[in-house]
């Protein structure tokens, strides 16, 4: 499976890290790992320039992370019309910055800079997968 | 090897929808630029063309400009970083004309949006982040921004009045701008109030979309001195880009690019930010210029706020900043806003600005960005 059906509209469908949405559908957020230099990538590449590698370990994002930032978005683009409000947001995990959407069901009142979030896979309409960071237990 | 200058500049109108041509529209800002030079578009060794792709239809629209002002055949290119297009191409002709390929450089930049809905002008946009990672999740220009809009809030505690603040000084020079788009007076309570595009930004925190185009005509020294009246010189050119991915970049709180880029081109003219006496930066949101203030050396980091505050960047202040109106108030046509910059800065330091002069201004400095905060360049220009 490739990149046609993420997010809410996909402008490509070939990539070496679409593997991504295949592990999204196995309930997974993943990021990437140079086996040999460690260095984590989010989003995810396969390809190290700085160790001219392309041996990657997957890694899963788990447990929670702190909202960094996020705005409110009330005029989409072309093809994003009947997705607003939605909300985008930086998310920091313990050694991996993320972005992302954040879950509908947090209210714009409840949202705080600092709050703890997880990411988790999410389905949308018409087939499509995405991901989004809901409130941590 | 010699200096290099700025010996003309010009500009279209800046406006919602201009009713001409690509090609027509450029050559409003080509023959601005040329007036008073003794030189002719024969004289002209090089165009560098910039804007950024996929707003009108034209493809390699470099060669169809070169014709239309009758520059052929003479070599023409394109160079694209999309609302930093015409810094960059002042950038290459600074380099071409120093490396001795050429003697006379014209960048000319231009956009016209207008061809499209505001809707479909957003999704180009759009595509200006990462198409496979970040497009798709429905990032716009006005929302990276924003998310630098509330992360220097939480940390530094700047506020949504102060970022009207510099919408009202905006609208303040804005209105002596005969170039400029909007050209009406703004409170901070209009501001305040106006729509949330994407929070904390509302409309009057935003620029809007705009047709125009912008021409800089660079020289070498020996010609520089022999044609133009009063030469500008370029004493240091700088530039640096950050992620295209938002998760990737390190500081949401300050343009890492801009911080670079600046860095470069003191070091370059042997100045710090004491010496800017009048300054153009890239204001395409409110919180942008609060972040060039600090970026720039204006303030230190987190104390940007206060210089809108204090009015210290108004004519008369520490360092006055966009007094031309700024994007917010001329309109972004994103590859003619670089080369707008400069027209500025060099007609202040000409003393030629008799609706908003900066008093004896003999260093200025054009702070402009692509993308959000991709890629930085940032020209200091000296009489």
């Amino acid at each position: 499976m490739g990149l046609e059906n993420f997010g809410r509209v996909s402008f490509t469908a070939e990539a070496k890290a679409a593997d991504f949405v295949t592990y999204l559908e196995q309930g997974k957020v993943m990021a990437t790992r140079c086996r040999k230099c460690g260095t984590k990538y989010f989003p995810p590449k396969v390809d190290c320039p700085k160790c001219l590698l392309s041996d990657v370990d997957w890694i899963e994002i788990k447990g929670s992370g702190r909202l960094n930032t996020y705005t409110v978005v009330n005029y989409g683009p072309s093809g994003f019309e009947d997705d607003t409000p939605y909300t985008l947001a930086i998310v920091d995990f313990r050694d991996i910055r993320t972005f992302g959407r954040l879950s509908k069901d947090i209210k714009e009142n409840d949202i705080q800079i600092g709050m703890r979030l997880k990411v988790v896979p999410v389905k949308l309409p018409d087939d499509r997968i995405s991901y989004e960071f809901q409130k941590a237990d | 090897m010699g200096d290099v200058a700025v010996i003309g500049t010009g500009q279209s109108v800046f406006s919602r929808k201009c009713g001409v041509s690509v090609r027509e529209l450029c050559f409003e800002a080509f023959q601005e630029a040329m007036e008073g030079l003794d030189i002719t578009k024969d004289n002209i060794d090089a165009s560098i063309i910039g804007s950024a792709p996929e707003y009108d239809k034209q493809r390699t629209p470099s060669g169809l400009i070169s014709e239309y002002l009758e520059l052929t055949p003479k070599p023409t290119f394109y160079v694209e970083s999309v609302c930093s297009s015409s810094s960059t191409g002042l950038r290459v002709a600074w380099s071409l004309i120093k490396a001795g390929l050429h003697k006379v450089v014209a960048v000319i930049g231009f956009q016209k949006m207008s061809e499209l809905t505001s809707r479909e002008a957003a999704e180009r946009m759009g595509r200006g982040g990462d198409i496979i990672w970040d497009s798709p999740l429905g990032i716009t220009m006005p929302a990276g921004y924003a998310m630098y809009a509330r992360a220097h809030m939480a940390k530094y505690g700047t506020t949504e009045e102060q970022l009207a603040k510099v919408r009202v000084k905006s609208a303040h020079y804005g209105i002596s701008n005969p170039k400029a788009y909007y050209r009406k007076e703004l409170s901070v309570e209009d501001v305040l109030g106006s729509q949330v595009i994407t929070s904390p930004l509302k409309l009057f925190d935003c620029c809007a979309n705009a047709d125009g185009s912008s021409c800089i005509i660079v020289a070498s020294e020996d010609i520089a001195t022999r044609v133009a009246k009063i030469p500008i010189w370029i004493a240091g050119v700088g530039a640096a880009t950050d992620t295209m991915t938002m998760a990737g970049r390190k500081s949401l709180t300050n343009l890492s690019c801009a911080v670079e880029a600046a860095k470069q081109a003191y070091g370059m003219a042997g100045l710090g930010p004491e010496d800017i006496d009048v300054a153009e930066v890239h204001d395409c949101f409110t919180i942008s210029e609060i972040m060039a203030y600090e970026d720039l050396g204006f303030a230190e980091f987190g104390e940007g706020a206060r210089l809108i505050d204090e009015e210290q960047t108004y004519i008369g202040g520490k360092i006055p900043v966009n007094v031309d109106g700024g994007l917010l108030s001329k309109g972004h046509p994103i590859g003619a806003t670089g080369g707008s910059q400069i027209r500025t800065i060099v007609r202040q330091l000409r003393g030629e600005a008799s609706e908003a002069q900066v008093k004896d201004a003999r260093i200025g400095l054009v702070h402009n960005i692509g993308g959000i905060g991709q890629y930085g360049n940032v020209t200091i220009l000296r009489r």
